[in-house]
């Protein structure tokens, strides 16, 4: 059997499901959370049934991608869990009487059943439940309140006897609905809804925007420099280095397992950053340089999310976001890419035309660096000044703007405009919120750290072949005469195609000056994107589009990455 | 504005109050505006406007709406 959990975008669907199967999955306060296909298992009686947590629908004709996922799940589905908003019923019965219209048992989820009250709702359930004719079952889901009820119901859903109606009758039969079954008595404004107004009007919305988003770079860099200092690099030098230096000994300090192993050990002492063994930089560049910013990034993004602010940020942005061919909305798939480019690139499905898709994966994939990269630039470029640091971030933010624009006068078709719910102010759950840290933490760990590992170790193999010389002596007139940059930093350019981190790794050894540095950061941001982006891309643009996409990345990383080395 | 007067939305100042009375576009517009609760006869407030013909933020029963600047001139309003 498969259970499907449908309802409009932002009702807290991914909590419900994470809360039936135990699976845990990226639940946000914006709509469009999830805009794939997430499924997980739960026990119902002596069964193992299937769960699917569809993407957010606010009717069953689609407007964007994540919607028409949404209507295809549906014909595969045996029961419907339908959630919705307590709070406002009147627009989530739409899809529950569309539901309710087709030959599927239905259960309703009446979710938020907590804000009800703090929000001046009364809803009679039993009379719903009669107008209605399936089980209505009042949940709280992140708190878990009453979902022990719903599973008991789920044997209880049915598929009443409702005629097909058209869209207006179908409104015309919700309007008396909600004049038997709901009471709305007044109340004041609270601070946070001043605090939410204040938000999307121009002058307060953009303090507070400066204001979130400078608090949000402070935080990361805090928790991230702290990690760092206080815990990893301690670990890695009072602890791991000796146990390094013991095996180089065992090893006899050079030799073909001993480079792998270990790699280079210069003056008796561990380099973890420019040793590049397994052991060293393998296991340096992921834990002791990367994953404290994740953590820190992921952290303050799950609190932006968990409040509801992105959506708030997208309309401040509206207007800028229009001359990149975008709207304001994009705003959210770009800051996922801040912390990895491929759940950036799913989450541009929320984009309602195939045209902007295009525009903001491409921009992604040019323009935003991953955590990992910038954990690498922080660590790298930052030792040598801050301004530096200030020069990537600052180029990448101009390429980012001229490209949109281009794009936007060059791709045909048109732009959409915003049309967005914009969700209330909410304390972030913490539970899911740490669930979602942890989640994400994890995913970095299991996915990036043997992509990590095996690039390291394919850098050795290729070094002691001698393949890097080839490919050096053959790329050297486009990187030492373009890009200013010696021979050898070739090789970690083509490195770049696996993890873009270990590739900036690479350049470390190589004594470049801090304007070399900067070039090369700049050049391996905006180039080829590293495979797992590049599957996605692949995927979700189609072999074309790709095709121009990636054209597009290597012409403007050389051109940046030319200019750059000309005027520094 | 006086009262009882017709506008577009987007012309409304804000903190006005007013009925839906038209949704002057097609087949696509009506459905998508009415699917996030905004359809001839509902009650709705706009908050605000941002800069240079930007998104206007509504407020319709207990949910918020950012509607770009040629949607929102194709609703029709009728001011309290």
């Amino acid at each position: 059997m498969k259970i499907l959990l449908m309802g409009n975008p932002n009702v807290g669907k991914s909590v419900v499901f994470s809360r039936l199967t135990g699976a845990h999955v990226i639940a946000s306060n914006y709509p469009g959370t999830t805009v794939g296909y997430i499924h997980g298992f739960m026990k119902l009686a002596e069964e193992t049934v299937e769960v699917i947590d569809v993407p957010g629908t606010y009717t069953l004709e689609p407007t964007s991608e994540a919607e028409e996922i949404a209507l295809r799940m549906l014909d595969s589905g045996d029961l419907v869990i339908n959630v919705v908003d307590a709070t406002n019923l009147e627009r989530n019965l739409y899809l529950s009487l569309q539901l309710l219209e087709r030959d599927i048992p239905v259960v309703i989820a009446l979710n938020m059943w907590d804000d009800t009250k703090h929000r001046g709702v009364h809803v009679d359930l039993a009379k719903l439940r009669q107008l209605l004719g399936v089980p209505v079952i009042p949940t709280v889901a992140v708190t878990g309140e009453g979902i022990k009820e719903l599973v008991d119901n789920i044997p209880r859903a049915s598929s009443p006897d409702t005629p097909a109606r058209s869209h207006d009758e179908r409104w015309t039969a919700i309007g008396g609905i909600i004049d038997q079954v709901q009471h709305i008595t007044h109340r004041h404004h609270t601070w946070v809804e001043r605090l939410a107004d204040a938000s999307v009007k121009p002058l307060t919305g953009g303090v507070i925007a400066l204001a979130a988003l400078a608090s949000a770079f402070l935080v990361v860099r805090f928790i991230g420099e702290s990690l760092i200092g206080y815990v990893l690099d301690p670990l890695f030098n009072t602890l791991w280095a000796p146990v390094v230096l013991k095996l180089s000994e065992l090893l006899g300090g050079s030799g073909l397992l001993h480079d792998i192993l270990i790699g280079r050990i210069v003056g008796g002492e561990v380099n973890f950053v420019e040793s590049f063994g397994l052991l060293t930089s393998g296991l340096y560049v992921p834990f002791g340089m990367v994953l404290p910013y994740i953590i820190s990034f992921y952290f303050v993004l799950g609190l932006l999310e968990d409040i509801g602010y992105l959506p708030r940020l997208g309309v401040l942005m509206d207007t800028i976001m229009h001359r990149l061919g975008l709207h304001g909305y994009a705003i959210i798939p770009t800051l996922l890419g801040l912390g990895c480019n491929v759940p950036a690139v799913l989450a541009t499905r929320v984009l309602e035309s195939k045209r902007e898709r295009f525009i903001a994966a491409t921009l992604i994939s040019i323009a935003v660096p991953c955590v990992a990269l910038q954990a690498m630039i922080f660590g790298l470029v930052g030792e040598r000044g801050g301004e530096y640091v200030a020069i990537i971030y600052g180029t990448l933010f101009i390429v980012w703007i001229i490209l949109g624009i281009i794009l936007n006068r060059t791709v045909k078709g048109f732009s959409p405009e915003i049309l967005i719910e914009i969700p209330p102010y909410r304390l972030p759950p913490w539970r899911t919120m740490l669930q979602k840290l942890w989640m994400r933490s994890r995913g970095f760990l299991r996915e990036a750290v043997p992509i990590i590992l095996g690039a390291i170790l394919v850098i050795n193999i290729l070094y002691i072949l001698g393949v890097f010389d080839v490919i050096a002596n053959f790329a050297a007139p486009v990187v030492t005469g373009l890009l200013g940059l010696p021979k050898e930093a070739v090789t970690a350019l083509v490195i770049g195609f696996l993890r873009k981190d270990v590739a900036l790794g690479m350049l470390a050894p190589l004594a470049l000056t801090a304007e070399q540095l900067v070039v090369g950061s700049v050049v391996l941001a905006m180039s080829f994107p590293c495979i797992a982006t590049f599957v996605i891309l692949l995927r979700e643009l189609g072999t074309v589009n790709m095709l121009k996409a990636a054209g597009i990345m290597i012409s403007a990383a050389l051109i940046t990455g030319g200019i750059l080395n000309l005027i520094l | 504005m006086p009262e009882g007067k017709q506008t577009g939305l987007a012309l409304m100042r804000n903190g006005q109050s007013g009925t839906v009375v038209q949704i002057q576009g097609g087949h696509g517009l009506v459905s998508r505006l009415s699917a996030l609760g905004i359809r001839p006869g509902k009650k709705i407030t706009k908050i605000s406007s941002m800069l240079m013909r930007g998104p206007i933020t509504i407020q319709v029963d207990r949910a918020q709406v950012a509607i770009g600047f040629g949607m929102a001139k194709k609703i029709l309003v009728e001011l309290d």
